[in-house]
């Protein structure tokens, strides 16, 4: 099983520096595209290896960049950033790459750069991520030295500035468009689309953005081609990707695997199955803006298409499980809270729906719950779904409310009906 | 035109728009929020959500927000599908969790946008068990109250004021149910937009506190159409009235004049009309001009001004820039020949007359403030704009997005898409050029920004001129900095489709408009017409360029035998230092002076009587582009004011009977001035005459909503009393009266059902944002005409500094340099301290530092020194001084043009 992406990375080992990751063919890639491709060619090569967006919209890459103006009268500078916002609760994949292997995630951004044929790079990173904060910086100084970046990489003709941003910190700065008004000092309040940011993104410029596990497997594509990255896949979607498991597993963790890993040898073999003493009941399969599956689902492979027809989302792919004996609807108030509190503020249905709904979830799951609550509750994940709102966050939000409500329901009229939470004997145990 | 099918029935819609200005401007009801016809789209609210089909076949639709959604030729759409319905009215739901139930004691009820959108929407009963949000709220300066918690979190406050009027003072601050939009910390809104605030806010967080100084309901206000008399772009206003007491000031749209927007002078400068010092009984001073003072009545009055007319061998009148075509007209018609005067100084005469001429010229289109704003390139040359003519300033705003527009444009952005084009917009500034003696605040939006002198200015002008067209001669020792600026100018100017070339009389200075007036007709010559405007003294000063009269300084000298002197809205010590004042008064036989508010000039009146202001009198101003204005009286003029011209007209009807019929309405004088006054004849059309009604009735000023018109005078007698009767205009008294539409020169307010809040005007217009129903009201009345006199082509000479004189160059202050609205407490209470304004390099070399005391004196030895802090002012150049016009104390100080001044600081 070849896992491009892990392959640097050693538990517990400093990330490679320049040298030791060019060694191991690093920057082999990068040098290929910048020096004997034409950006047409590699934008084809990527749309062709079908590499699908891996912040959670599931997106072929190739093809968001195809409509990047690419003639003469393209308008300069051109932006590429890489979203390394990861903010996304359950989630812990990017923070991987960044933290073992930063060269594989800056060749990635010079590639895709190139493809674009972008003028300059951010890197917008999460604020907490400190430690990947100090390696990246560490790398792309290197990278500068070394004439990997700036004037005239591996001397060609292009040239490329790369810059490391830190976050002031908001979940909202990880929503496409909220980035860029966050990177061009504004409020991270989200914009319209369109225009997309492939038109006008960051100033105003053809912009794109790209999570950094996308960034990180195109140097592979690059390297390898479009076949052999086709075949690291158990599904009709290419490539590896890094699942993660959160919850009371006996291992959670984050791994490389095949696309299209079954949910159940995630949970039983890499994450070493339930702790002792409690049973699976459910579980979030990318992030906490995903739906809720169950037993029922557990033999699905994790991929974008398959998690969809279950009635869910792949998201990021880093799973949450929720065990028998945490009460679901303090799960999904605690999530719901936390959106809340994330939203930005700008449209009417995210900035008064969301904290409504939290309040309904906190009466109940404090007892003091109505059964009219359980209606107010379902009527927020229909007026909350997408283009009602004005971007993706408040109809990610409710997902995990309106499958909790059609799989958990009982335990809701339970709150309400004995005007307790039924998990507080659990409580002290956990 | 793209055809629509709006719940099954074919509808046409206009180009380029978006479903919800579409609904609109076909009469449709659809509630929003964050969208303005003039802000555009944003699609925050989520409040105009309607259903859209993809085609005939598709029956299940997915909600859009009409705002954010093009207008699309064949686009099926539903407002009245239930899901659309239901969404709609879960929007104002969720509004409503944190909005308090205040309406009762709330400043906006009654003319609230949110209760009106609630009703629409269907929402009324309250799910939301929860405690509401709360907020601390800032005190933001004398015109704005804040009231943070009624905010339904719009974003249209931020929008108007940062993005729309360059704003930096406020902001919104935090996430979630609890964004503030406030400022960093309290204190003054400090935008000179900041009332907009009042009517942008679609309910009660920015409240006009003015009015809440003396607050009553909207519809217990009366109100009239009205023109603002506090510059002379000649805004159109809806003044409110309740008990005799002016309450406020709405804006009155004009497509082609202010659009939606007032600046803060004049929304909150009219309480002038309520001041203690208004003149509200005629005054007789004794014989020997002593302290001896005696109120008599009106008739007393009339008589006594009669008598005066009739004993006078000679009659000498002095008009105003603030008083009525008809009142400087009545005035020009009771003087003797030779011996009127508009009321302006020799300089400002010429002055004026230069603009109207430039302006009466066929090679120039007459730029209206729309077409500024619509402008593809400005160049400002000399004017302040933001403190001379503030609303300009903020079209020359709206203009330096021109590029931008354009490129949206290109990328298929549509204009309405308000945050993609300002994300496109970024900080790219406008094809903009502005010269000035100092720096203004509209510099950070232009492309090219220099200082000089008037003189200096006009050569660079001139320059700019001579590379567009051959035929003017070249400046040949042109500074390099001016060269820079004249090619910049130049090479804007040959790509632009609609230039608009913008100067004034700021400067007091005619080589500035010369020089605007060839440039306009050097860009004419080399590519397109040029637009061009001019910036005047007052709200009436173009008046004098169809009333002409001689200069101030000559009444008294034209007069061989000073007998009676009539002043007319003027304070003398505004134009001449006091001494040359009182010498000039002091030869009159007898000196009759009518104002409305009592000056100096008013205290050396034999006979002082008492004027009506704009508020209790009728009449037309002409504004700075040469349209005529119609204002139409509030409420009646209480005591014994009345208009100045119809005393004059009871004055004159004793001396020259003969000379025309009686003046007894308006119409009579507007009548006699369109026939003594070719030019004028078209001023009779400015507003439709007394005579006109609607279907029989008259126009109500009150609304149908007015309270209690039985009970207010309950104490006195339960009967209703018989409104006083306007002669004067089709408008009455009353609540009864035709109740639709008025034509726009008569619409003292808007209202329609279910729209009580200013957002009611959509249902006036043509298209959402665009003309009235009717047309914009007004006549424009310079007509092309070859010129008079030949175009001035003189290039004044090079600015040379004195090693110890210092050239006056003027400075203006939207808060203080204007007569009438200074008089106003929270103008007054934002106006600057009289100061003299010096270089940055001056104040160095004469190591001056803020503050410092400076005496300045003319030259020329004639006329006083004055004694002043100094402040460092920004852009001036060196060897100048800058002179604030109009600030209390300043007066003393009387230029008429720029003079060398010695100066002294104290030791």
């Amino acid at each position: 099983m070849e896992l491009p992406l892990t392959k640097n990375i050693r538990p517990g080992r400093e990330p490679l520096a320049l040298d030791g990751y060019a060694q191991a063919g690093g920057y082999e890639g990068a040098r290929t595209a910048v020096r004997e491709m034409q950006p047409k060619d590699v934008q084809s090569l990527v749309k062709e290896s079908n590499l699908l967006g891996r912040g959670g919209a599931g997106f072929s890459t190739g093809m968001k960049w195809s409509f990047v103006p690419m003639d003469n009268a393209a308008p300069h500078p051109k932006f590429l950033v890489a979203n390394a916002d990861e903010m996304e609760p359950g989630t812990f994949k990017d923070r991987l790459l960044m933290e073992d292997d930063p060269h594989q995630l800056i060749e990635g951004m010079i590639i895709a750069a190139y493809a674009i044929q972008a003028d300059i790079a951010y890197i917008f990173l999460r604020a907490e991520y400190t430690l990947a904060f100090t390696r990246l910086a560490a790398a792309i100084k290197e990278c500068y030295a070394s004439g990997y970046l700036g004037k005239n990489l591996f001397g060609s003709h292009y040239s490329l500035e790369l810059y490391l941003h830190q976050s002031a910190g908001r979940y909202m700065c990880g929503e496409e468009t909220g980035l860029l008004n966050a990177l061009e000092g504004k409020r991270a309040n989200p914009r319209a689309k369109p225009p997309f940011p492939q038109v006008s993104g960051l100033w105003g410029k053809p912009t794109i953005v790209q999570n950094v596990e996308t960034l990180c497997n195109i140097p592979h594509i690059v390297k390898h081609g479009a076949q052999w990255y086709k075949s690291l896949s158990l599904t009709a979607e290419s490539g590896t990707k890094i699942y993660g498991v959160s919850g009371r597993v006996n291992t959670p963790g984050a791994w490389e695997l095949p696309m299209g890993t079954r949910m159940r040898e995630l949970l039983e073999v890499h994450a070493g199955g339930m702790k002792a003493g409690l049973k699976f009941k459910g579980l979030l399969p990318g992030g906490a803006s995903t739906d809720f599956l169950v037993e029922e689902h557990l033999d699905l492979p994790m991929d974008f298409s398959s998690i969809q027809k279950a009635g869910s989302r792949l998201g990021t792919g880093t799973m949450i499980i929720l065990d028998d004996h945490t009460c679901p609807v303090g799960m999904v108030h605690n999530l719901i809270k936390f959106f809340a509190q994330e939203s930005c503020g700008f449209c009417t249905p995210c900035h008064e729906g969301l904290p409504w709904t939290a309040r309904i979830l906190r009466s109940i799951e404090m007892g003091e719950g109505h059964m009219d609550d359980l209606d107010l509750l379902a009527q927020h994940t229909v007026m909350l779904r997408p283009g009602n709102t004005f971007c993706a966050l408040a109809p990610g939000a409710v997902e995990p409310l309106q499958s909790a409500l059609k799989y958990f329901r009982e335990e809701f009229v339970r709150h309400i009906v004995d005007k307790q939470c039924p998990y507080r004997k659990f409580r002290a145990s956990a | 035109m793209p055809k629509l099918f709006i719940d099954g029935v074919m509808l046409e819609a206009g180009d380029h728009q978006n479903l919800l200005q579409a609904v609109l401007s076909l009469g449709l009801d659809l509630p929003y929020f964050c969208w303005h016809p003039a802000l555009h789209s944003v699609g925050a609210c989520r409040q105009c959500a309607v259903k859209q089909f993809k085609d005939e076949s598709d029956t299940k639709g997915r909600i859009v927000m009409a705002c954010m959604t093009p207008a699309t030729d064949g686009a099926r759409i539903s407002i009245n599908d239930p899901e659309a319905r239901a969404f709609r009215a879960g929007v104002i739901e969720w509004l409503m969790t944190n909005h308090p139930h205040d309406c009762p004691v709330c400043d906006e009820g009654g003319e609230c946008h949110l209760q009106d959108m609630t009703l629409m929407s269907g929402h009324n009963y309250r799910r939301f068990r929860f405690p509401k949000r709360t907020f601390t709220n800032q005190y933001l300066g004398p015109f704005i109250n804040h009231e943070m918690n009624r905010c339904i979190t719009c974003y249209r406050c931020v929008r108007f004021y940062n993005d729309y009027a360059g704003g930096k003072d406020l902001g919104a601050f935090a996430l979630r149910n609890q964004v503030y939009f406030g400022r960093t910390e309290e204190g003054t809104l400090e935008n000179e937009f900041s009332g907009n605030l009042i009517e942008v806010c679609p309910t009660g967080v920015f409240t006009d506190k003015t009015f809440k100084s003396h607050y009553t309901r909207k519809w217990d206000l009366q109100s009239s159409p009205s023109i603002c008399q506090h510059c002379s772009l000649g805004c159109n206003i809806a003044p409110g009235e309740r008990y005799g007491v002016l309450r406020r000031i709405r804006n009155r749209y004009h497509h082609e004049i202010n659009g939606y927007f007032l600046c803060d002078r004049g929304r909150f400068g009219y309480e002038f009309v309520n001041d203690a010092q208004r003149i509200r009984h005629a005054v007789v001073r004794s014989e020997e001009r002593t302290d001896d003072r005696r109120m008599i009545p009106h008739e007393e009055a009339l008589e006594m001004l009669k008598m005066l007319v009739l004993t006078s061998t000679h009659i000498a009148a002095i008009g105003s820039s603030r008083a009525s075509v008809e009142t400087n007209f009545a005035l020009k018609t009771v003087a003797d020949p030779g011996s009127y005067s508009s009321g302006t100084g020799r300089t400002e005469r010429l002055l004026v007359k230069r603009c109207a001429e430039a302006l009466r010229s066929s090679a120039v289109r007459k730029a209206s403030i729309r077409d500024i704003e619509d402008a593809d390139a400005v160049v400002v040359l000399g004017e302040d704009l933001t403190n001379t003519a503030p609303r300009m300033a903020l079209a020359v705003r709206q203009a330096s997005r021109a590029r931008v527009l354009a490129q949206a444009s290109k990328l298929g952005i549509p204009h309405w898409n308000d945050a993609a084009v300002r994300a496109l917009e970024q900080d790219h500034k406008g094809p903009i050029c502005i010269a000035t003696v100092s720096h203004t605040k509209l510099d950070e939006i232009a492309t090219h920004v220099s200082t000089g002198t008037a003189d200096e200015i006009a050569r660079m002008a001139w320059g700019a001129s001579s590379m567009l067209d051959t035929s003017v001669a070249i400046v040949s020792d042109l500074s390099e900095e001016s060269r820079r600026t004249a090619e910049a100018i130049a090479a804007l100017l040959l790509h632009a489709e609609r230039p608009v070339i913008i100067a004034g009389t700021s400067q007091k200075s005619e080589t500035v408009i010369d020089a605007a007036s060839a440039l306009a007709r050097a860009c004419g010559a080399a590519a397109k017409k040029a637009g061009l405007a001019f910036v005047l003294p007052e709200c009436n000063s173009m008046s004098a360029a169809f009333i002409d009269g001689v200069p101030v300084e000559e009444v008294a000298s034209a007069s061989a035998q000073k007998d009676l002197l009539i002043l007319c809205e003027i304070d003398l010590y505004r134009l001449m230092n006091p001494t040359e004042v009182e010498q000039f008064l002091t030869g009159f036989r007898h000196v009759v002076v009518l104002d409305h508010t009592q000056t100096r000039t008013t205290e050396k009146a034999d006979l002082v009587l008492p004027v009506a202001s704009f508020a209790e009198g009728s009449g037309t101003l002409i504004n700075n582009e040469g349209r005529a204005q119609r204002f139409f009286s509030v409420f009646p003029a209480a005591d014994d004011m009345a208009e100045s011209w119809r005393w004059i007209a009871g004055g004159l009807s004793v001396r020259t009977p003969d000379r025309m019929r009686p003046w007894n309405t308006l119409d009579d004088i507007l009548r006699s001035i369109a026939s003594a006054v070719p030019e004028l004849s078209a001023i009779v059309r400015s507003a439709p005459g007394a005579g006109f009604t609607v279907e029989g009735l008259k126009i109500p000023r009150q609304t149908p909503g007015s309270s209690g018109r039985t009970a207010v005078r309950a104490h006195q007698t339960i009967h209703e009393w018989k409104p006083p009767v306007d002669i004067d205009s089709p408008l009455a008294y009353s609540m009864e009266g035709f109740q639709g539409q008025p034509p726009p020169s008569l619409t003292p307010f808007v209202w329609a059902p279910g729209w009580n809040s200013v957002q009611a005007l959509t249902k006036y217009q043509t298209v959402a944002g665009g003309p009235l129903i009717g047309g914009s009201p007004g006549v424009k009345l310079l007509t092309e005409q070859t010129a008079r006199t030949q175009a001035s082509t003189a290039i004044p000479p090079k600015f040379i500094r004195r090693p110890d004189e210092y050239l006056t160059v003027f400075l203006h202050h939207i808060f203080g340099s204007e007569e009438l609205s200074a008089r106003a407490p929270g103008i007054r209470e934002r106006s600057e301290a009289p100061y003299l304004g010096v270089s940055a390099e001056d104040a160095a070399r004469l190591d001056l530092q803020p503050g410092a005391l400076l005496t300045i004196e003319p030259s020329s030895g004639t006329g006083l020194a004055l004694r002043l802090p100094c402040a460092i002012v920004p852009g001036l150049v060196s060897g100048v001084i800058g002179v604030p016009v109009g600030l209390a104390g300043l007066e003393m100080l009387h230029l008429q043009s720029p003079e060398w001044m010695k100066l002294r600081k104290d030791a």
